[in-house]
């Protein structure tokens, strides 16, 4: 054991504290049974159908597309911190961009792994690229998603290349070097097709005629979705690293980055939810006033059904929006870490019952005159799978906290906060 | 051929005996799929009841066939597949699926206002010795993608041989009969080229009591519902929007 401690600690970055190899795969264990029970649930998907599953004829999507909308949204750090750091030179966001990568990596590979059990034939998945259709926001999502994934290999490989052991062969090291000179570029690549794919993720719905609820007016072939979603994936993807950081400051007790950077953080996404919820707000009375009724639905209909009633949109708007993009601007709110944390929390909660609300919630209402009002459930397949992603996504990230050098290191490394 | 083929259904003659779902299984190869529930089987042609909401002497009943509208203007499931595997046929104006191409990702399941398109949740299996009675003129869908009413398209295709045998361009309408409409005994449901003014299903469709579900929508269905009942006309056009007192049995 002393010696597999001794080999484990020599991929470990020079000078760096990190807990022993023992007390490390404690921690990871329960994750691995999480993710092996995720694999396999996901196999049973796989190998018996979507049979497997609580979907159905009317409820065509279920769990997996609301929570794919929902990380690929909480991953927006990515390649906004990329943007943020390279296209508008805010150097001082620089310590956070390689957990920025990490959590932008493990949220778009979970939910393109999650897409691929999700869909009932997956090894059709090149037909996407090879008969697109252009008019469809799908293909679009298909297309951004793909590459960008690709890009954030590319910004991962470098992270992972800094490596204590893998430094020590030269062509990794050249490698390396050649690649980091590209990040830039692939932070503007990744800025645009992330753009896209977010907005395209919010056009799915916005575009579909047949479900009022959904269906909205837009600026030439976007529905309004297309930027609402853009806009609240870059409001809230700097509050979710902010939330992945204080995590792992917590669990590792050290402090990782400058103090004033959550408040950085949280500024730049309390100003944009903000905005986010100014936009939301008229795209509902626009929505209310004019595009439901216009194709003769009464609006108010929609929030008749229990427990998707009014307090859902209030909570919407309000809860998750102008509450925390209150807490996270308001000078005296944000220097209390305890508040900065909580809107931080309130503004992912946010994100996610939007597309809760849209994916689910349009599903489950009537449009037909006779028909009812739906319930669905997800499987245990279903919300295994899922928590296989979750599982996944903590190892990976367990793994590259320990042996890569995720925050830029001050001078003498880490500060202590506990004594952990 | 430039026709526009659709359907009339006669809601005062449907009496609900099913003959035009089993006749649609049947012709298309629809798999029993003892497993499935009311919600994951395959029904191409599904046969609602709905009822007016009242109690007592003053409940009434009608029965609503609903398939595949094959929406002519800004055909929802169209423009939203990735891969395109559904499109508008120029020449018929039927929405066709092509099962081989298609990835089952559902978008086009959640598109249709209609609820008319259907997922392969399991794979297709029949009892010993009943696939014999499969219809070798259609191909049996596998599990994992999406299919839907096509107006019985072999029955088209082999109207389209007999006419090109004959030296002919255009088909004899007679020839050309999707299994439905063959079925139903109390023939409540017509179809025909809804482009032709001389023909009968253009003319029904045009009469004060036809109407077409979600026309507001603005799709442009090609399926046209007829009733002397104006409780009926009024749920298929409920302008209250959905959700109405009106529950199906």
């Amino acid at each position: 054991m002393a010696s597999t401690a001794l080999a484990d600690s020599r991929w470990i970055a020079r000078g760096e504290e990190r807990t022993s190899l023992r007390q490390f795969l404690v921690w990871l264990a329960p994750w691995v049974v999480v993710f092996a029970l995720g694999v396999y649930a996901a196999g049973l998907c796989l190998y018996f159908g979507l049979n497997q599953t609580n979907m159905d004829n009317r409820f065509a999507f279920g769990l997996w597309i609301f929570l794919d909308l929902g990380v690929i949204a909480l991953g927006a750090g990515a390649f906004f911190t990329g943007f943020l750091v390279y296209i508008l030179k805010r150097a001082e966001l620089q310590p956070i961009l390689n957990t920025a990568v990490v959590v932008g990596f493990i949220c778009y590979s979970g939910a393109v792994g999650i897409l691929m059990i999700d869909v009932g034939q997956p090894l059709r998945a090149w037909f996407t690229f090879w008969h697109p259709n252009t008019h469809s926001m799908l293909t679009e999502v298909t297309f951004c998603i793909s590459c960008y994934l690709l890009v954030l290999c590319l910004e991962y490989i470098p992270i992972l290349l800094r490596n204590r052991q893998l430094r020590k062969l030269p062509s990794f090291l050249v490698f390396e070097h050649q690649l980091h000179k590209l990040v830039p570029v692939l932070a503007g690549v990744g800025t645009l097709l992330s753009f896209f794919h977010q907005g395209s993720l919010g056009g799915l719905y916005g575009v579909l005629r047949g479900r009022p609820f959904a269906f909205r007016q837009g600026f030439l072939i976007w529905p309004s979705t297309f930027f609402l979603f853009i806009l609240s994936a870059i409001a809230t993807g700097p509050s979710f690293l902010m939330l992945v950081t204080a995590t792992v400051e917590k669990v590792t007790g050290r402090r990782l980055v400058p103090p004033d950077l959550f408040r950085r953080l949280g500024f730049i996404s309390g100003v944009l939810l903000g905005i986010y919820v100014a936009a939301k707000s008229i795209d509902t009375l626009i929505w209310l006033n004019f595009t439901s009724p216009s194709v003769g639905f009464a609006p108010w209909q929609y929030y008749s059904y229990k427990p998707f009633g009014l307090p859902i949109l209030f909570a919407e708007i309000v809860v998750f929006g102008l509450l925390p993009a209150f807490l996270l601007t308001y000078r005296r709110s944000a220097q209390r870490r305890g508040l900065l944390l909580s809107a931080a929390a309130l503004a992912c909660a946010g994100v996610l019952l939007n597309r809760f609300v849209l994916t689910v919630q349009t599903l489950a209402l009537p449009t037909l005159a006779f028909d009812e009002f739906l319930h669905y459930t997800p499987s245990w397949q279903e919300v295994a799978s899922f928590g296989g992603v979750l599982g996944y996504g903590v190892i990976v990230y367990s793994l590259s906290y320990r042996y890569l050098p995720l925050f830029a290191q001050p001078k003498g490394g880490n500060t202590h906060v506990s004594g952990s | 051929m430039n026709a526009r083929y659709g359907m009339v259904i006669d809601l005062d003659r449907c009496t609900g005996c099913g003959s035009c779902m089993v006749a649609c299984a049947a012709e298309n190869n629809v798999a029993p799929l003892p497993q499935a529930s009311p919600r994951t089987g395959i029904t191409p042609m599904l046969v609602r009841k709905v009822s007016n909401g009242m109690e007592g002497g003053a409940q009434r009943e009608v029965f609503i066939p609903i398939m595949c509208m094959h929406c002519e203007h800004e055909t929802p499931c169209v423009s939203v597949c990735p891969q395109q595997a559904v499109e508008v046929d120029k020449a018929t104006g039927i929405v066709m699926q092509m099962p081989q191409r298609c990835l089952g990702c559902r978008y086009c399941m959640t598109a249709c206002p209609y609820h008319a398109r259907y997922f392969n949740w399991w794979d297709p299996a029949w009892p010993a010795g009943m696939e014999k009675s499969l219809n070798p003129g259609v191909a049996v869908r596998m599990r994992g993608v999406v299919e839907k009413c096509n107006m019985c398209h072999a029955r088209l295709h082999s109207a389209m041989a007999k006419a090109a045998a004959a030296g002919k361009r255009e088909i004899d309408p007679a020839d050309y009969v999707p299994a439905c409409v063959e079925a139903c005994p109390t023939a409540a449901i017509r179809f025909g080229n809804l482009a032709d003014q001389n023909d009968a299903v253009s003319h029904e469709a045009h009469s004060p009591d036809a109407f077409r579900l979600l026309a507001r929508l603005d799709t442009e269905p090609k399926v046209y519902y007829k009733s002397k009942e104006a409780w009926v006309r009024a749920l298929a056009e409920s302008k209250s929007g959905p959700g109405s007192e009106v529950k199906h049995g």
